[in-house]
């Protein structure tokens, strides 16, 4: 058997000021998972995500596993699938009710 | 309505040290310049030496410390101290982290039900936020985290006037306090 | 209720200003995220899926109108409006933004409330039982108690980094409302054979990854020593409770590693100790504070009250409601009403701002302006005419709040799970949704049945007292939900215990109503779900459900 080609993964954390979920663009954080980038080097992630504590601007970040539907990430798990949408018992409410 | 601020034990002596940590002490009735025996190192004698617990009796019985210290880490039984209290100048309490809470009782143990009167420092990570609790538990002599300014330590000890609870300090809890207001 | 006289402002002022300029330091770099996050929690700022999260506590479960007022304002001005009750009498804001905590935090303090140690590794919310100073059953009022407690434990130098969180509940009752052995100390007032009035100290009780119920470590503590000896039992956790293992650093792994009888022995060598040089507030402390919870002004009523009785004879919705959510009271021509939470469909526990903003104005025509919160996370006016209960029925209906449903089959804990909380692993909410709709019409015949829903092992969803415990786990990325029977958060404290394997959303929901359907054909006469269970086992549920 064998092993399954490891999915594709993306970078989030929570704004440090707002505690928004924001993902890693490539060149910054954005609130839009549409505009996030591919990780390519694990290695740079992390020290990536570590820089970006230290510079205040994010907290938590960490890396998490999409598939790429139309070319747009999708997580996943459903953990970071509610995090990128909302509640999913208040659709009128997060980044799928538009805010 | 009385005023409880934080007893100061003698004149505060305050110490700019090399290594850029500030080191607070309440009191001004011992020395400041101690030495520390790792456990590996040859026990030497001297004007003021610290030993952990495990080489306490080794240092009693030696007559060429003029100034005894210990080191208590967390989850040591500082009563096993109480034979010796009138032997001993200094009891350091080690906070490796700031999350390990077991010092404060034994800083209480010691003042409340001890009646050590000698110096009680806190050692480790001593950061700002905890020192006011610490100084409430009888710890009267602060090596602070280099990360912690002079300003930030005085505020974090002069912010509250008030205090809920009588512990190892003198200050009066509200309870008493509102007796006499 | 409690006033804070100028020394109480002073203290939850400073603290205010502590906090902002922690924020301030977090904010310019002088605090590093590890730093500063025990600093947040212990100011009950959490971070979770979406945003920060601030946790208030409403100590020993009493609002004022005005302060369930404030509430409303800060989900109105701080949040999106609505704002959740949660099983520990407290209330939680989902989308708080770091910089405006502060001032939140000083709105709070406007009304004498605060978010101390609503998280961290210290003495938590002091909880009690919502009925305190209305029913007739407590031999005394618990309130002053748990605010001597809360006083005692605010800002406690000793006890601030403890190896874990530590959650006190009272009750002066025998029916226990206030789940006290499932707390790390439970404390129940009560007048022995002598006549005397005195505490009986349970502990080492609670849920999460090891569910254990509390065990009597003394029969009877005057009221004397009520600080002393709890300070004793903090002292010996904090130095000899587990902190190499988060999952083992409660005080009940203590007690269960120990033995109860070595614990009761180091505690009482604790206690003698500090009774050398221990303080107790003095009596006219505790006078101070009892005074303000006397009785409000109560009528003279006499009874039958036939305005209330023959609405509920002519009006059967309001009489099923009046069974339901309505209890009695110490005074006669008084009731103690229950306002569910818990509509069907909606989110247990939750409430909006409009909705705070009118049981506010209810309580304030209605019940002496009093409010409390309970740990089934509905919401009480202790103390309603029975004369004013047919018209405060019609307000609730307006605005949503008449459910009907107390105790029932849709009155259903659940924890906030994987909607909004970083540590779930599975949804809660939507599977108590689910369970309401489908048992809703059936649940006035069912009777008595609590279903608890936690998303996580840490069972804030109190699974484990369930009579229907649902605990989310996540099994290979998907949501999966064990089903557990029999447990219990009252005097008759009970752990629940699993019927077998798990099920998907779907899954679950068709389960629970297979027991139920179980249940209602083998029941005798009234018995609640829990005694049946009690009286035939897992057995006949198993084949339901599985057979």
């Amino acid at each position: 058997m064998t092993k399954p080609e490891p999915l594709p993964r993306i970078l989030n954390a929570n704004d440090l000021a707002t505690g928004d979920v924001v993902y890693w663009s490539g060149s910054k954080w954005t609130r839009h998972i549409a505009e996030a980038e591919m990780i390519a080097d694990n290695d740079a992630a992390d020290a990536l995500g570590k820089t970006e504590m230290a510079a205040r601007r994010v907290v938590d970040v960490y890396p998490f596993e999409v598939n790429f539907e139309n070319g747009v990430p999708v997580p996943a798990r459903y953990r970071e699938r509610v995090r990128s949408l909302g509640p999913s018992v208040r659709l009128d409410l997060g980044k799928q009710a538009g805010e | 309505m009385a005023n409880p601020s934080i007893e100061r034990r003698g004149a505060e002596e305050k110490l700019h040290l090399a290594n850029n940590s500030y080191h607070l002490r309440f009191r001004s009735d011992a020395k400041l310049g101690w030495a520390y025996v790792p456990d590996d190192a040859q026990m030497t004698g001297g004007d003021a030496i610290t030993v952990s617990l495990s080489r306490f009796q080794e240092a009693l019985t030696r007559n060429d410390i003029t100034h005894l210290g210990v080191r208590i880490l967390p989850g040591e039984d500082v009563r096993l101290l109480q034979p010796y209290l009138a032997r001993i100048s200094l009891v350091e309490l080690a906070f490796p982290t700031f999350r390990d809470g077991r010092n404060y009782s034994s800083a209480r143990i010691l003042r409340e039900q001890l009646s050590y009167t000698g110096e009680i420092r806190a050692i480790g990570q001593v950061l700002a936020d905890q020192l006011f609790f610490m100084v409430r538990c009888g710890i009267d002599a602060l090596d602070l985290d280099p990360s912690v300014t002079h300003a930030a330590a005085d505020a974090a000890l002069s912010r509250f006037k008030y205090v809920y609870q009588a512990a190892g300090d003198a200050r009066r809890p509200v309870w008493d306090a509102r007796l006499s207001s | 209720m409690y006033k804070y006289d100028d020394f109480d402002h002073a203290i939850v002022n400073a603290r205010v200003d502590e906090f902002r300029d922690q924020v301030a330091r977090r904010v310019a770099g002088e605090l590093s995220e590890d730093a500063f996050k025990p600093l947040r929690l212990m100011n009950g700022l959490y971070l979770q899926l979406h945003a920060y999260m601030l946790r208030v506590a409403i100590p020993y479960g009493t609002l004022s109108a005005d302060q369930l007022r404030m509430l409303a304002h800060i989900a109105r001005s701080y949040d999106k409006n609505y704002a959740h009750f949660t099983t520990r009498q407290n209330i939680q804001y989902n989308w708080i933004k770091l910089a405006e905590a502060p001032d939140l935090l000083a709105d709070l303090a406007r009304v004498e409330m605060q978010a101390i140690q609503t998280s961290g590794n210290c003495i938590r919310n002091i909880t009690t039982d919502q009925f305190a100073g209305a029913t007739a059953e407590e031999v005394a009022d618990p309130r002053p108690y748990a605010e001597l407690l809360r006083q005692y434990s605010t800002f406690h130098p000793e006890f601030s980094f403890l190896p874990r969180k530590f959650k006190i509940a009272l009750t002066a009752a025998p029916h226990d409302r206030a789940a006290i052995k499932l707390h790390d100390i439970g404390l129940e007032l009560y007048k022995n054979a002598t006549g005397d009035i005195g505490w009986r100290v349970f502990v080492g009780g609670g849920m999460g990854r090891t569910p254990i119920i509390g065990k009597v470590l003394r029969e009877f503590l005057p009221q004397a020593y009520f600080l002393g000896y709890i300070e004793a039992i903090m002292r010996v956790y904090n130095r000899y409770g587990r902190r190499d293992n988060i999952y083992k650093a409660r005080i009940k792994i203590l007690v269960h590693e120990l033995g109860l009888e070595e614990f009761h022995r180091q505690v009482d060598a604790e206690w003698a100790d500090i009774q050398k040089t221990f303080a107790e507030p003095p009596a006219v402390e505790l006078e101070r504070i009892s005074a303000f919870f006397v009785n409000p002004t109560f009528e003279t009523i006499a009874t039958p009250v036939a305005i209330y009785d023959d609405a509920r004879k002519t009006n059967p919705a309001f009489d099923h409601w009046v069974e339901r959510n309505v209890c009695a009271h110490k005074q006669q021509g008084y009731s103690i009403v229950t306002i569910s939470l818990k509509a069907v469909g909606e989110i247990p526990g939750d409430a909006s701002a409009d909705q705070m903003d009118t049981i506010a104005a209810l309580a304030d025509q209605y019940s002496f302006s009093d409010v409390r919160v309970t740990h089934e996370q509905n919401l009480v006016l202790p103390h309603v005419r029975q004369i004013d209960l047919f018209a405060l029925w019609e307000k609730l209906k307006d605005i949503g709040l008449a459910s009907d449903n107390v105790g029932l089959a849709s009155d259903i804990i659940a924890c906030p799970g994987m909607d909004y909380c970083s540590l779930a692993n599975a949804r809660s909410i939507p599977i108590a949704q689910d369970i309401a709709k489908r048992l809703a019409p059936i649940e006035r015949s069912t009777g008595e049945l609590k279903i608890k829903i936690s998303g996580c092992i840490n069972a804030c969803g109190h699974h484990h007292a369930g009579h229907i415990g649902i605990l989310g786990v996540d099994k290979k990325g998907e949501e999966n939900y064990q089903l557990s029977l029999g447990g219990s958060a009252a005097e008759d404290t009970t752990l629940s215990t699993i019927l077998g394997p798990g099920f998907d959303a779907d899954g679950v929901v068709n389960a629970v109503e297979k027991i139920v359907a179980c249940f209602n054909t083998i029941k005798r006469d009234n018995e609640r779900f829990l005694d049946t269970y009690r009286r035939v086992g897992t057995a006949p549920f198993k084949e339901a459900v599985y057979g």
